[in-house]
């Protein structure tokens, strides 16, 4: 249909528990009514949960940020082998109880080698945040970028674009990602090309919610109202379209943040991601897995931590959704658009 | 005992009252009207007659007695012998209220099956027999068909169908004409009214249009705020109300044969159009064979040919039914939209070939109301900032905008000093205020008003058209008024056009096109148009019938 | 019906195109010289570029896809300068490693990954899309809280974590059985199963938490539509109402979920297979990452992408089918 419906729009529409006539309307636009921003953050702060993880991802990060302080104050770092601390005799078992934990060597060291595990536990939490912290932010950028590109520009710069993000969106990214690191040269810093390659090929989701919140604002009469102010076309855009984006791309970002995580230590567990000595959590659990019996606590420490990280991130995701937008019922106790694409954390 | 008794009750949502002690009863055969605007609980009673709230949370107290049935109190069982058995329930959206991956046939028979225990073949039968019932065509063939594939008129006739399956005692229409064009309302009414003349079904018509309800019940209740204002016979209501809000009701519903005071004169020709087309791609799947294939579609003409003058100082009524292409014509007066080809002459100017830079100056003289109060205002940025961003794009700033904006809010009724509120704390009618306030900000020459009240409730209809009155005068505004409400249009405008299909059928003044139309299709909206007196809706009816058996009769001859 | 599926396989090829082309072109401008690696140590100017003849790699990039894009469709032939290898259609070319053709070694991991999908498959459906029918059917706290938990641990644990625990709960830690490795369906079904267990286990876990969220949304917001509304107005029972009326529409967003993560897994499910040391698409993508083996990592690629789009189209198929809304015509 070209037009609207013209017949009658507003039917009567006596919803139980609808004011009077001179009552305001409530709101129906794609990204509801403007959220206050005290309002969002009253709401973050009532949530148990979110302030619960906002707490553990606030110490994750002062972890991360605070590694080398930490090392120095444990006297260790991540890369001396100690040859003393493990027995030979059994191939590299740590020497005494709980992974050869001790004064000097807090949480242990590594089986094989007697490397420090805090020091590379720490050292890989800053490897995990920042690549996965990069790697959002290339995601955002280049999401919104080619988003706001499909919504706003001409029908043939949509089809293609669109094409594009349904190319990107179904492409098994881990696999592209694991043949990508074949083909670029060894000298590259790897957490940078870790955090270009999660970002490039993850943008597509993100495009598409910003294509979508584009195309239904343009179409909505506050939009046509500026356009007849005489206005410019980037004025129009600035400030009738922008500022409703900033709501779902905030809430997309700190989801894509965890799986963010997981693809990170998903690539290190291939053996793809940093290479040695840098240490990163991913690669610890791929270690690992020939020291089940002897040394279990080398296993399980990487993995809780790795897990602890994702939980929270995805939790405070699913808080901050909530709270820009109390009506969006969770993801976590309702799901999300239908015809969905897989998320990166479930890829196998 | 009566069919349906309803004594003192009240349904309230989180300790808010939507009805707020009712009652009512009705008789087998008799016909209700349950009338009021938004937010008066009319619809909540509807849902309530067949226990639809149990489960969703209000509180329902007082008794309902439907059919010797209990339903405040009935088992889940017992209510369920009653729905769709003994009271069957229309609604307003034939589209949503019809399980789309479901033949329409199939739900009917489903519905018959469930309360007779018939078998497969015989509901089937009765299905095909119901849809026959209410004017379906080949109505054996089309029982098989889904619900996209019906128009939204035969929607509404399958639904009814569905609610004749098992020839219940009470029907309960809740809007059920709202979402229809005119023409189709008339249609559905008349079925609805022929229904219950030959069955002798008792029917309670729940609507906001008081004209719908004239021609089609026998008594009529008056509701506001979950309360009865005022009841009684059809014709004493409508024609002496004793009530306050009755009265105020009845005299802002635009009527078709109201006095009309238009000061008219020889006027200079301020826009023309020539041979303005539109057309659009037509949605996928409505094209045939290889060359859809290949790309080449379908073409949907929008605007088809459309020539017309609007003279300086005047208002120019368009109407037309959904899909005649009217608000599409109301985007490319304003140059919102880019029209295929044709001409737009304004001030010497050929707008239709303008491009958005050259427009840009000329944007000031072109402003538009928009329909929807809800999606026309920015909700993030208060209503000052709204009205003051086409001043600000024109170089006024500081105090001498402030001032501005203040006199333009004050001058279309609302306070100055709501420069800071936000749209979602005004009513739908302050709303479409702010809308005007914005179109008068750079005071232009012509402002297109896109069914600038179809959103809005009788009484605040009539306010903002009473405004929009006083503006034109005031500031000697040129206006296009598009409506799909012949009476609004009639009241407001000095001519009319008639759009059907993208193409003008009729273009004259009100008195040529409202007393002596010339056009069969103007002919029949007008016919089709409800009016306020219980006997002239009868006159009109029976007009109606004749011209319909008139057509069918040549439709066998010829 | 048939223009639909028409233009569904011509936009499928052209999809497939665009891929084979961004795939080739990225793998093989890539700066490193292939032909050095197959040359081994010790290699000399004249010998190099007998190699670089061989592989093919001495021609311009669009010449090298074109001739790739040829032994796909109609077969090549490799020239050594001795002696010609006729490499029949389709063709992927022989990995620089083994010489090995890469179509057989490619097919002849594709029962792994077969396995591993389908039962995997069949476990998360039935706990996925059972959790979720229940918990949208009966709303108490309970089922609220079991869907929470089930889906809170699906996004949070990474598939090796889940894998990595059981292994080591069952196979290290109690003992219960053996560390799992690979046995054909064909040469004993019963060992096939009991070694894919714990793989299939760990993936089913993962995946139906989205399915159990996707089945419990799907089947709430169609509940709370209005045609739903009518069914109560016309006294059917709630069990018709969710059986006769609700489930088909709620299930259809899930099938086409399952057709797309069907073709993602089939293409490779290498985090599966390296926590469980099988030899499937994924671990041979790794591998020949690992050594450069640039035609494998082509083909794995390739193959990759073939069942996501296949699965896309199935997908849409399947949608097209089950919603007589959408035109098919």
């Amino acid at each position: 249909m070209s037009e609207t419906p013209t017949v009658a729009q507003r039917p009567d529409g006596s919803e139980p528990g609808s004011e009077g006539p001179d009552a305001p309307v409530p709101g129906r636009e794609p990204s509801g009514p403007r959220p206050d921003r005290n309002q969002v953050w009253r709401r973050l702060r009532a949530d148990r949960a979110a302030v619960a993880a906002l707490v553990v991802v606030v110490l994750l990060v002062l972890m991360a940020v605070a590694a080398p302080l930490i090392c120095a104050l444990e006297g260790q770092n991540a890369t001396t082998f100690h040859n003393n601390l493990i027995d030979s005799a059994t191939g590299g078992v740590p020497i005494g109880p709980f992974g050869g934990a001790s004064g000097d060597h807090w949480l242990g060291v590594e089986p094989g080698t007697g490397r420090d595990v805090l020091a590379r536990l720490v050292d890989g939490a800053q490897v995990s945040l920042s690549v996965s912290l990069g790697a959002t932010v290339v995601q955002i950028a280049l999401g919104v970028l080619v988003g706001l590109a499909a919504g706003l520009g001409t029908r043939t710069v949509d089809t293609v674009l669109s094409r594009a993000m349904d190319l990107v969106i179904a492409f098994p990214s881990l696999v592209f990602a694991v043949a990508l690191m074949a083909v670029v040269p060894g000298g590259f810093p790897r957490p940078l090309l870790l955090m270009l390659v999660i970002g490039i090929l993850g943008w597509g989701q993100t495009a598409r919610i910003v294509r979508g919140q584009v195309l239904s604002l343009r179409g909505l009469d506050y939009v046509a109202a500026a356009r007849l102010t005489g206005a410019r076309r980037h004025r129009v855009a600035r400030r009738e379209i922008l500022p409703a984006l900033a709501g779902p791309v905030i809430t997309y970002g700190v989801l894509q943040l965890p799986a963010n995580v997981t693809q990170e230590a998903g690539l290190s567990f291939l053996g793809v991601g940093v290479r040695p000595p840098t240490p990163s959590w991913g690669q610890m659990l791929a270690s690992a897995t020939d020291w089940f019996q002897a040394d279990p606590s080398y296993v399980l420490l990487p993995a809780a931590l790795l897990f602890v990280t994702v939980l929270a991130f995805t939790v405070l995701g699913e808080s901050v959704r909530t709270a820009l937008d109390p009506r969006a019922k969770s993801r976590l106790r309702a799901g999300i658009e239908r015809r969905r694409k897989r998320p990166e954390e479930a890829q196998a | 005992m009566k069919l349906l008794e309803v004594a003192d009750l009240r349904v309230a949502f989180d300790g808010v009252a939507a009805v707020d002690g009712l009652s009512f009863d009705l008789g087998a055969g008799e016909s209700l009207g349950l009338v009021g605007e938004s937010g008066s609980g009319k619809s909540t009673v509807a849902l309530a007659l067949l226990g639809l709230h149990r489960g969703s949370g209000a509180e329902v107290t007082g008794a309902v007695r439907v059919d010797g049935t209990d339903v405040l109190a009935a088992t889940e069982a017992g209510l369920r012998a009653l729905r769709g058995a003994r009271a069957a329930m229309v609604f307003q959206d034939p589209l949503s209220a019809l399980d789309p991956y479901w033949a329409i046939g199939d739900q009917i028979a489903e519905v018959h099956r469930v309360h007779t225990g018939s078998s497969r073949r015989a509901a089937h039968e009765r299905a095909v027999q119901v849809l026959d019932r209410v004017g379906i065509p080949d109505a054996a063939r089309r029982a098989k068909s889904h619900p996209h594939e019906f128009s939204g008129g035969m929607r509404q006739r399958a639904l009814i169908a569905m609610a004749l399956a098992c020839s219940p005692k009470l029907l309960i229409a809740d809007e059920p004409t709202t979402a229809l064009d005119v023409t189709v309302q008339a249609q559905i009414l008349d079925l609805l009214h022929e229904l219950r003349a030959e069955d002798g079904m008792a029917l309670l018509l729940v609507t906001h249009d008081l004209g719908v309800v004239a021609g089609n019940t026998d008594r009529v209740l008056v509701m506001r705020d979950g309360r009865a204002v005022e009841r009684g016979e059809v014709a004493e209501v409508l024609g002496a109300p004793r009530e306050p809000y009755t009265r105020e009701l009845l005299a802002a519903v635009p009527r078709l044969d109201s006095p009309r005071e238009r000061p008219d004169g020889p006027k200079d020709v301020l826009l023309s159009v020539t041979d303005l087309h539109r057309h659009y791609p037509a949605p996928a799947g409505g094209t045939a064979g290889w060359r859809g294939l290949l790309g080449a579609r379908a073409k949907l003409r929008a605007v088809d040919g459309v020539s017309l003058d609007i003279r300086r100082g005047e208002t120019l009524g368009v109407v037309g039914e959904s899909g005649s292409g009217k608000s599409t014509l109301g985007r490319l007066l304003v140059r919102l939209a880019e029209p295929t080809s044709g001409e737009i002459r304004f001030e010497g100017e050929d707008l239709a070939r303008a491009s958005e830079r050259r427009l840009r100056p000329l944007r000031r003289d072109l402003q538009m109301v928009f329909q929807d109060p809800v999606s026309s205002l920015n909700p993030r940025r208060t209503i000052g900032e709204s009205v003051a961003d086409p001043l600000r794009v024109h170089g006024r700033s500081g105090q001498q905008l402030k001032a501005e904006v203040g006199e333009l809010l004050d001058r279309v009724g609302l306070r100055p000093d709501w420069y800071q509120r936000y749209p979602h704390e005004l009513s739908g009618g302050q709303r479409q205020r702010v809308g005007i306030a914005r179109a008068l900000a750079l005071r232009p020459k012509l402002i297109v008003c896109d069914e600038p009240v179809s959103a809005l409730d009788v009484t605040t209809q009539a306010q903002v058209i009473r405004l929009l009155a006083d503006l034109q005068a005031e500031f000697g505004l040129t206006l296009v008024f598009i409506a799909h409400d012949l009476a609004v249009v009639r009241q407001v405008s000095d001519r009319v056009a008639v759009l059907r299909h993208g193409r003008i059928v009729e273009l004259g003044t009100v008195d040529e096109v409202y007393e002596s139309p010339q056009h069969p299709y103007t002919r029949g909206l007008l016919a089709a148009v409800p009016v306020l007196d219980p006997a002239e809706a009868d006159s009109r009816r029976a007009a109606r019938a004749e011209l319909r058996g008139r057509e069918r009769a040549a439709a066998l001859t010829a | 019906m048939i223009r639909f599926l028409l233009r569904r396989t011509v936009s499928t090829v052209l999809v497939l195109l665009a891929m084979s082309a961004v795939i080739y072109v990225v793998f093989f401008a890539a700066p490193h010289d292939p032909a050095v690696l197959v040359c081994g140590k010790g290699c000399d100017g004249a010998r190099l570029a007998v190699v670089r003849h061989k592989l093919g790699t001495d021609l311009p990039v669009w010449e090298q896809y074109w001739q790739f894009l040829h032994g796909l469709v109609a077969g090549r032939s490799f020239d050594s300068g001795t002696d010609l290898t006729r490499c029949a259609a389709p063709c992927l070319g022989y990995s620089f490693q083994t010489d090995q053709p890469v179509l057989q070694m490619v097919t002849q991991r594709i029962p792994v990954d077969l396995s591993l999908t389908v039962g995997a498959m069949v476990i998360w459906l039935v706990l996925g899309v059972g959790t979720g029918l229940l918990s949208a059917l009966r709303r108490g706290r309970l089922a609220e809280r079991a869907l929470t938990a089930l889906t809170l641990a699906g996004m949070s644990t990474p598939v090796f974590l889940i894998g990595l625990m059981l292994v080591m709960l069952f196979c290290a830690y109690l003992q219960w059985m053996p560390f799992p490795s690979f046995v054909p369906f064909t040469d004993d079904p019963g060992q096939w199963a009991a070694n894919l267990v714990l793989p299939w286990l760990s993936l089913a876990l993962i995946m139906s938490a989205a399915y159990a969220r996707m089945t419990r949304s799907s089947l709430l917001e169609t509940l709370a539509e209005d045609h739903i509304r009518t069914n109560r107005a016309y006294g059917l029972s709630e069990r018709r109402i969710v059986f006769g009326h609700a489930l088909r529409g709620a299930l259809v967003p899930v099938v086409t979920m399952l057709a797309i993560d069907v073709g993602q897994i089939l293409g490779g499910a290498m985090l599966t297979e390296s926590v469980f040391g099988f030899d499937g698409l994924g671990r041979l993508l790794v591998n020949s990452v690992n050594q450069i083996d640039l035609p494998v990592v082509v083909g794995v690629t390739l193959f990759a992408g073939f069942f996501i789009v296949i699965a896309n189209a199935v997908a849409d198929v399947l949608y097209a089918l089950a919603d007589p809304r959408v035109s098919v015509a």
